[in-house]
């Protein structure tokens, strides 16, 4: 086949929703979007339990505390498929881990932000992972096969890291007046960094139209963010808490909430390493494998030795 | 800061859910030898009961059949259909077969 038939079949495929597997022909643009998308995913995890750990030793309760600890557990295991799913396409380890050490890589930008209160525990559960999924849903039918499969383990286990974090809140707006003003406090940090996780707009959006040919995206960034907002205002009722956004306004004509426009320059500075944590989130991932690199030379070299011994 | 000659092989996961099932391919991970797979594979891929028996095995020892070829290699099993039993055509007051 020519270049131009390999392209044209591959298109066909996912056309007719057949999903790409590893070793198929795939166009070197494809690729790299997905090396792209899927090891900035499998970095957010990673990075994502930065913000959690450092709630782990305060937690109010052994219960809220196991929650904690399990949670985050499943971050990096969520890291671990995605790294797996991204070394499929030719990418190793290694070298995802240089990219994220090195600031040439990203994570999602939410993460540059700090968790100054308990309540942003319940936060981040609540609507950071409530984000994700909503991102992460339509990932599960995504064209590329590893990536889907990652997606469908990750969906399942994340559910219970959304529903812990609205129990967290729901116990706080329930609670005395001043746990009740820590959670409206943290519904009101968070609520704009999560929204800006889905992406920048669609007019600026410079890979989605791609995506959605290639079927590694099913809906825009805009769409997602619009189906959040709808489904989280209700769900702020339900607590008790105050709108986070005063223009958060019913739109019978659209079927949708109106809400603010974003601080977009706020996200591009948070995106560029400029946001409150970004220095301090970085410089903890390179201490943790600078500090690791004698258990895995260790572990190496038992591993050798062992070999020999059974060789002997 | 990273090294890559250092790296841990990759190991493919494979894990039984229930006795009485087959193996099947969970997915993959790094590990320096076959007990820490075993070990790793655990804690990833088994967190919520999901296995009751884990098959590690290196990636590179993995044969695969190529998709390229992949049309040709398996057309031999498009055109016989009598290898299924709805090919024959038997009495509807044939029970039980």
């Amino acid at each position: 086949m020519t270049q131009v038939s390999f392209e044209a079949s591959f298109q066909k495929k996912i056309d007719e929703e057949i999903m790409i597997e590893p070793q198929d022909y795939m166009p070197d643009e494809y690729r790299k979007t997905l090396i792209r998308q899927i090891s900035q995913h499998a970095h957010s995890e990673i990075v994502g339990m930065l913000p959690e750990a450092n709630w782990i030793t305060r937690a109010p309760s052994l219960r809220r505390k196991a929650v904690l600890l399990a949670k985050v557990q499943d971050e990096g295991g969520h890291g671990l498929y995605l790294y797996s799913a991204a070394e499929t396409l030719g990418i190793t380890r290694d070298q995802m881990l240089q990219q994220l050490h090195t600031g040439a890589a990203k994570y999602s930008s939410i993460f540059n932000y700090p968790t100054i209160t308990w309540a942003d525990m319940g936060a981040i559960g609540w609507l950071v992972d409530g984000a994700a999924i909503m991102n992460q849903v339509p990932l599960c039918r995504t064209s590329y096969g590893p990536y889907a499969r990652a997606m469908v383990r990750v969906c399942k286990e994340e559910s219970f890291h959304q529903r812990q974090g609205y129990e967290i809140m729901l116990t706080l707006a329930k609670g005395t007046p001043v746990q009740k003003q820590m959670a409206q406090d943290a519904l009101n940090r968070w609520w704009a960094p999560a929204l800006m996780m889905f992406g920048p707009l669609d007019a600026v959006s410079p890979n989605t139209a791609k995506s959605m040919e290639w079927r590694i995206k099913r809906f825009t960034n805009d769409e997602l963010r619009q189906r959040f907002i709808d489904v989280t205002v209700e769900q702020i009722r339900i607590l008790g808490l105050d709108l986070p956004d005063a223009n958060i306004k019913w739109n019978e004509e659209r079927g949708h909430y109106d809400s603010s426009e974003l601080n977009w320059d706020e996200f591009w500075n948070v995106v560029k390493g400029n946001g409150p944590c970004n220095k301090e989130r970085l410089a903890t991932r390179v201490k943790a494998w600078e500090d690791g690199a004698w258990v895995r030379e260790a572990a190496s070299a038992y591993a050798e030795k062992r070999k020999t011994k059974k060789a002997a | 800061m990273s090294n890559e000659n250092k790296e841990w092989p990759l190991w493919e996961v494979f894990i039984r859910s229930k006795a009485g099932l087959d193996h099947k391919h969970a997915g993959s991970l790094h590990a320096a030898d076959a007990q820490m797979a075993i070990e790793n594979a655990r804690d990833v891929y088994t967190r919520r009961m999901e296995g009751v028996s884990i098959w590690v095995v290196e990636s590179k020892h993995i044969h695969a059949s190529n998709p390229e070829e992949a049309a040709a290699f398996f057309d031999p099993a498009q055109d016989k259909i009598y290898r299924h039993p709805t090919f024959y055509n038997l009495p509807d007051e044939l029970k039980h077969m």
